[in-house]
């Protein structure tokens, strides 16, 4: 399922990739929590990592940070491996992992110098400015004196995107950045990644919401259960789909007939003046079907193509309904 | 956009990550209560001896405690006896179970990795928090102990355990040799903590574990049974500060105990540097 343009990144080696995995794959027990999983992240892209509750994302990101050890599998950030090189990688990568985590006693700035001052490469002498920069960037400048335990889901949820912003990165990891924000601060955050990613920042960010991912990423992989299941640009992955068509008739059984002269398989439906099938002929589009209905003098009151969604896609990708892997 | 670029700026030496530690340590209400609690044992026992100083010279009670009446300085050594075996072994439980298992809990830790803190760097920072812990504690029962013993009875020379006098200020020096010496004793206790911490994303636990270590080998200690364990417990020297109350200063008891500490130090730094070097942190 790799996709032309995964082909083109391949050749071009792992200096073209801000994320590579070969084989990926971390036990708990006997889950398999994520399991051969190969991802190929350009630089410069807003790489979607999505995926259903469960399926994998925090796993393997905390894998890609070095928070956990892989069971199997190579991992390469930026210019290094993982977790090798993870002491001249981690300063380049920004990330939120689960959620943010706050020291409810401090204040949201105090949260971000004792995070600042963790990291060995960054200025104490820009730090103020630093932090007092990555708060105004979430808009939390008016909060930054108030204790965190104060903070409410959302303006933790910005906490965290600012301390992935302390300094400049390379590559920014967001698990599920938007959760608990409210539509307004989900459009901030939108628009923020837009503007990091136009610094020429790469920016990987998971979530189980496909809209918000079709939103904001030009690049997508789609884990279901631990796998890797589809990797591409939106375009390569909605191409995959096939599209339906559904047409209204008072004169069915013709209308079959045609459709199977033209190689579809017509379904069977709840209404009599309905036939609807897959578009599945390659190459086969709906207005020749309509000319071929039309020229066999059949009446056609009404056409529609559908499906071909991502939504379709990803729902024949993960499943569909509350069942959460694991 | 894919050249090769070296992490940024020079690599300080980190230090900013121990006065992090520090501040956030100090700025928790708990370390305060307990070190407020610490201050508390001095000024209890100076003001129950105060307010029934006639019945004091019985000769039981804590060690020094007959002697508070007659000068206000033994009010230090008196607190100090009392909070060494229960008290501050468990404030200490506190802060070192903590150390690890307290930013796992909070889920803090995966962001002190990521930015990256290093995980030597940051158990040796964590390490150096506990310890500066065990100092101020000290400190707190044996400043609070000399304030209040001046403030509630007469001060004067000391009568040293050797039958020889010092005067007000040589006195001092050698109560901050014993906060010293208590310090240097908490040591392996503090590393014990470290360790427990690593294991466990539930502080809870690994305070209450560190502490009852505490207190099992203090039991141990007293069973004349074990004596072959005794010289290899972490408390065997605990309470061995008298020798800093000679004159001159016999300074065998402080070596032993340094000696014996530094060993929990190294096995159990080792064995807490083991497990955290890999362990994977899922919270
Ligand atoms: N610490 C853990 N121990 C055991 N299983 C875990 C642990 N963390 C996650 N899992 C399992 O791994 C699977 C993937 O979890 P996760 O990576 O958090 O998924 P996602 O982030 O996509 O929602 C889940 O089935 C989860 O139950
Ligand atoms: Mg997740």
């Amino acid at each position: 399922m790799r996709s032309a343009h995964d082909e083109r990144t391949a050749r071009e080696g792992a200096t073209g990739l801000a994320i590579e995995t070969r084989g990926l794959t971390k036990v708990f027990g006997r889950q398999r929590a994520v399991d051969g999983v190969d991802l190929a992240v350009p630089r410069g892209t807003v790489f979607g990592f999505l995926g259903p509750n469960g399926s994998g994302k925090t796993t393997t990101i905390r894998m890609l940070l070095g928070l956990a050890a892989a069971s199997s599998g190579e991992i390469r950030l930026l210019d290094g491996a993982m977790p090798k090189d993870a002491r001249a990688v981690l300063p380049r990568v920004g990330a939120l992992v689960e959620g943010p985590a706050i020291y409810p006693f401090l204040s949201g700035r105090a949260n971000l110098q004792r995070f600042d001052a963790a990291d060995r490469h960054t200025s104490p002498s820009t730090r103020n400015a630093r932090v007092d920069a990555a708060l105004e960037r979430v808009g939390l400048g008016h909060a930054a004196k108030k204790r965190a335990h104060a903070y409410s889901l959302g303006m933790k949820q910005r906490l965290g995107i600012a301390n992935a912003l302390l300094a400049p990165r390379d590559l920014l990891i967001l698990d599920e950045p938007t959760n608990g924000l409210d539509p307004q601060g989900t459009r901030e955050v939108r628009n923020l990644i837009r503007s990091l990613s136009d610094d020429g920042t790469t920016i990987f960010v998971s979530s189980h919401l496909l809209a918000e991912v079709e939103q904001m990423c030009t690049m997508i992989a789609v884990m279901s259960a631990g796998r890797l299941v589809a990797q591409g640009t939106l375009d390569d992955l909605r191409s995959q789909g096939t599209a339906r068509v559904r047409i209204t008739t008072p004169d069915p059984a013709d209308a079959r007939r045609i459709l199977s002269g033209l190689g579809l398989v017509p379904e069977p439906h709840g209404r009599d003046d309905v036939v609807t099938a897959e578009l599945s002929v390659p190459g086969l589009q709906s207005e020749a079907v309509n000319a071929a209905l039309v020229r066999a003098d059949v009446r056609v009151r009404g056409l529609e193509v559908s499906g071909a969604s991502l939504e379709d896609r990803f729902v024949a990708l993960t499943g569909e309904g509350f069942d959460v892997a694991g | 956009m894919a050249q090769v670029r070296p992490a940024r700026g020079r690599r300080s030496l980190g230090l900013t990550l121990v006065v992090s530690e520090i501040t956030v340590l100090f700025r928790r209400l708990r370390t305060w209560a307990m070190i407020g609690a610490l201050a508390l044992i001095p000024i209890l026992i100076a003001v129950v001896v105060r307010v029934s100083s006639d019945g004091a010279a019985s000769g039981r009670g804590p060690a020094f405690l007959n002697s508070i009446t007659q000068n206000g300085l033994f009010v230090s050594l008196t607190a100090l006896t009392v909070a060494i075996p229960l008290f501050l072994p468990l404030t200490i439980g506190v802060v070192a179970g903590d150390t690890i298992a307290g930013e796992a809990n909070l889920g803090t830790l995966r962001y002190l990795l990521v930015a990256p803190a290093g995980r030597l760097r940051l158990l040796l920072v964590k390490y150096a928090g506990a310890a500066l812990f065990c100092f101020v504690a000290t400190l707190t029962v044996v400043v609070t102990g000399a304030i209040i013993g001046a403030l509630l009875f007469p001060v004067g020379p000391v009568t040293l355990l050797s039958g020889d006098t010092v005067g007000i200020p040589g006195y001092f020096v050698r109560l901050l040799l014993l906060a010293l010496y208590v310090t240097v004793s908490l040591m392996g206790l503090s590393a014990i903590g470290l360790f427990i911490s690593t294991l466990t994303t539930i502080p809870v636990g690994a305070m209450a574990a560190t502490a009852a270590l505490a207190a099992v080998a203090q039991i141990l200690g007293a069973l004349p049974q074990l004596e072959w364990l005794h010289p290899w417990l972490f408390t065997n020297y605990w309470l061995g500060f008298g020798d800093l109350l000679r004159e001159p200063i016999v300074w065998t008891s402080f070596a032993d105990n340094a000696l014996l500490q530094f060993g929990y130090i190294a096995v159990f730094g080792t064995l807490a540097y083991g497990r955290f070097s890999t362990k994977d942190i899922l919270s």
